[in-house]
């Protein structure tokens, strides 16, 4: 039987700062490498959203304008659609920004706070404009790594908010090199069910294809039960995680 | 007292530029201005003051240095002495360093207008000390988000910038940028330049890489009648009426002819005339415009403008024309998504597959964080490009983007040594068939450096 892979791009227009579209075509090509007949449905601000339909969700990360919009339109139904979708077995990865809304709140240094959608156990804070950004190339070791796949995580981070996270949400990982979700715990990003949210843009996936292989048989899973996935030449893949590894430290 | 200290500001930076050159470590074009304003903080404002016909700033993006030195051009043949940033040296320091290589001791100038081009962040403080007769505002893409931060921030320091000019000065802007236009449109002297013709545009839907989709004022999307680069074109918001302004100063008539740059009629309050250039891509277009109306608004005239832009060799590395071996090798800065976009349409808008070496570098001037380039359309390069030579420090991330571009692998060559790159690039061509080299801002710098050293071209700073 032939395999089908839906993928749900949110706000592509507005939550698409740092290269996020890299995200998608990475999660495309893999799969259709594999003969997996791929779907990219996007779905803006102000359009409804059907989650049955889709077996994978991504959100990327914008600007301060953009992410108040997608945050107003989040609370519109599409919140409560994607917490449901994921508490039956959907798998969703958040960047950045679309991490951030993810979560219950942000509180930015000056105004009120932003609403999350509660869907990952996790608060973010803007520590006032005197402090400065967490900014920089980051690796780090995946708690834990699926089998087979190498123990690290590579990215660029850029953000001003500070996220920690609540006892219901697990760390994707411990920070090797980097700042994390706030800086100071070591952590970074959060993983709940199928769903992963990070800091790590770069964009994530193309240097990681271990984790857009992993999403993508979560994602399969759902509805075609296992799955194998045929193994692909990751060689230039390796080769520029590696370079990005040594390009942190 | 403060003239001493002037004066020992000028004699330190002049010295400490002489070292420099001396000890063969480079173009002294930013150093001198860092020593001098350590000693005389207030050289640039007091320098600036000294030019007869003020000073004209240009800032943007994208096309800053190219318009400067076409302005310059179209001024010194008008007779004028222009003092001027050629080498693209464009933060305070840099600019008092190009004063101070035209100053004597007692603080006079040999100049009778400064010509400089400033970066994004910088113009508030550039503004506030040199106090420019008229500021040139180009475009504002992505570029740069971890130095920058957001374009909203650079937008906003324009805005600040434009509060502080004097009640006199002009302000010329780009009124096909949405986010240009919001900054200037209330700016009480303003001049506005643009392209006219709709027939150049690439559609009415933006492509991936454009910025400004939203009105400022109600955050509604414009609408477009004709994208003609990134987020430039034809606009209006359907909500609030805000539209692009009317142009002063147009390109009609575009006709684009590749790598070998491109014929337009320039529609100015002053006539009309024909332009031919050898400068590339629609992206030239724009700053030539920029350039005319800016030396029309200085007085200079209309024929001038012409003989000067069909005369205009590029600047360097910004489609600059070099002789390797026997073969053509065109050198085409590409820094961010809207640049890169532009600088690929033009390299392949000819019939034949191309040859191409792109270098990636991420160090500080070309931005740490490299996921922009998954912000360029580099899927255009599947049917385009024969072969790719991918170097510098990010080769790897460059090689991974053409992959999952569609690009064969084959097709795809990894040599993280620049040298060695152009080199890979030369052997993959036939005879009679150019190479591209569209690098970063550093790696165009170094690839130049290596070249220099081989004879090819001259230093940049020479140039």
């Amino acid at each position: 039987m032939a395999l089908d892979l839906r993928i749900c791009h949110l706000y592509p227009d507005l939550l698409n700062l740092y290269g996020d579209r890299g995200n998608i075509t990475t999660l495309a090509q893999r799969a259709r490498w594999r003969g997996v007949a791929v779907e990219v449905t996007e779905v803006p601000v102000g359009t409804p959203l059907r989650a049955a339909e889709y077996d994978l969700f991504f959100i990327g990360g914008g600007e301060d304008r953009q992410q108040v919009l997608a945050a107003g339109d989040l609370q519109q139904g599409k919140g409560g659609a994607l917490r449901e979708a994921v508490e039956e077995g959907a798998t969703l990865l958040a960047v950045c920004g679309g991490y951030q809304l993810m979560g219950r709140y942000y509180r930015p240094a000056e105004g009120e706070d932003l609403p999350g959608i509660s869907l990952l156990d996790l608060a973010t804070q803007h520590p006032g404009k005197r402090r400065p950004r967490l900014i920089g190339n980051i690796v780090i070791r995946w708690d834990p790594p699926p089998a087979g796949a190498p123990p690290t995580l590579v990215g660029f981070e850029n953000h001003g908010g500070r996220t920690v996270l609540g006892s219901a949400a697990h760390p994707l990982g411990q920070v090797v090199a980097g700042f994390g979700n706030n800086g100071e715990d070591r952590t970074e990003g959060a993983a709940y069910r199928n769903a992963y949210g990070t800091y790590l843009h770069g964009p994530l996936l193309p240097k990681n294809p271990w984790f857009a292989d992993h999403l993508i048989m979560l994602a399969l899973r759902r509805r075609h039960g296992e799955v194998e996935l045929a193994p692909l030449d990751d060689q230039i893949e390796a080769q520029a995680h590696e370079a990005a590894v040594r390009r942190a430290r | 007292m403060t003239d001493l200290r002037l004066g020992a500001g000028i004699l330190a930076g002049r010295l400490s530029a002489a070292l420099i050159r001396a000890l063969g470590a480079g173009g002294a074009t930013t150093m001198p201005g860092r020593v001098a304003r350590a000693v005389a903080p207030d050289l640039l404002a007091r320098l600036g003051r000294r030019l007869m016909r003020g000073s004209v700033l240009i800032t943007g993006t994208n096309g800053k240095t190219t318009t400067a030195r076409l302005l310059t051009g179209i001024l010194g043949r008008a007779g004028w002495r222009s003092i001027h940033n050629r080498a693209g040296a464009n933060l305070p320091a840099g600019i008092a360093a190009a004063l101070l290589a035209h100053s004597a001791l007692d603080g006079q100038v040999r100049g009778d207008v400064g010509v400089f081009e400033v970066d994004e962040a910088a113009l508030p403080l550039v503004v506030e000390s040199l106090r420019p007769r008229v500021l040139v505002l180009g475009n504002l893409f992505r570029d740069q988000l971890d130095r920058y931060g957001e374009i909203d921030l650079v937008a906003d320091r324009w805005r600040d910038a434009l509060r502080r000019l004097e009640a006199d000065a002009l302000v010329i802007y780009n009124a096909d940028d949405p986010l240009v236009a919001d900054v200037a449109r209330d700016f009480p002297a303003a001049r506005t330049f643009g392209i006219a013709d709709s027939s150049v545009r690439r559609g009415e839907a933006l492509e991936h890489a454009a910025d400004g989709r939203y009105c400022y004022r109600c955050g509604v999307p414009y609408r477009y009648e004709a994208v003609f680069l990134g987020h430039l074109g034809a606009y209006r918001c359907d909500s609030c009426g805000t539209a692009r302004p009317l142009l002063t100063v147009a390109a009609d008539n575009v006709r684009l002819r590749g790598i070998t740059g491109s014929v337009f009629t320039l529609t100015t309050p002053v006539g009309r005339a024909d332009v031919t250039t050898t400068l590339p891509g629609l992206y030239n277009v724009y700053n030539i415009v920029a350039a005319a109306t800016a030396a029309l608004t200085l007085g200079t005239t209309l024929g001038l403008v012409r003989t000067v832009v069909r005369d205009f060799i590029p600047a360097f590395g910004r489609g600059e024309q070099i002789t390797i071996e026997g073969h053509t090798v065109y050198m085409l800065l590409a820094k961010n998504p809207a640049g890169f976009n532009e600088v690929l349409r033009t390299v392949l808008s000819g019939a034949r597959p191309v040859v191409a070496v792109i270098a990636i570098n991420d160090l500080t001037a070309d931005g740490r964080d490299v996921s922009w380039l998954w912000d360029v359309d580099f899927e255009m390069l599947r049917e385009h490009c024969r072969a790719a030579v991918v170097t510098g420090i990010r080769a790897h991330d460059m090689a991974v983007r053409l992959k999952y571009a569609g690009l064969p692998e084959e097709a795809i060559t990894l040599e993280p040594d620049e040298e060695r790159a152009i080199h890979c690039g030369i052997d993959l061509l036939a005879l009679g068939e150019p190479l591209y080299v569209l690098p970063t801002y550093t790696a165009m710098l170094r690839i130049r450096d290596l070249l220099a050293r081989r004879g090819y071209v001259r230093a940049f700073w020479e140039d």
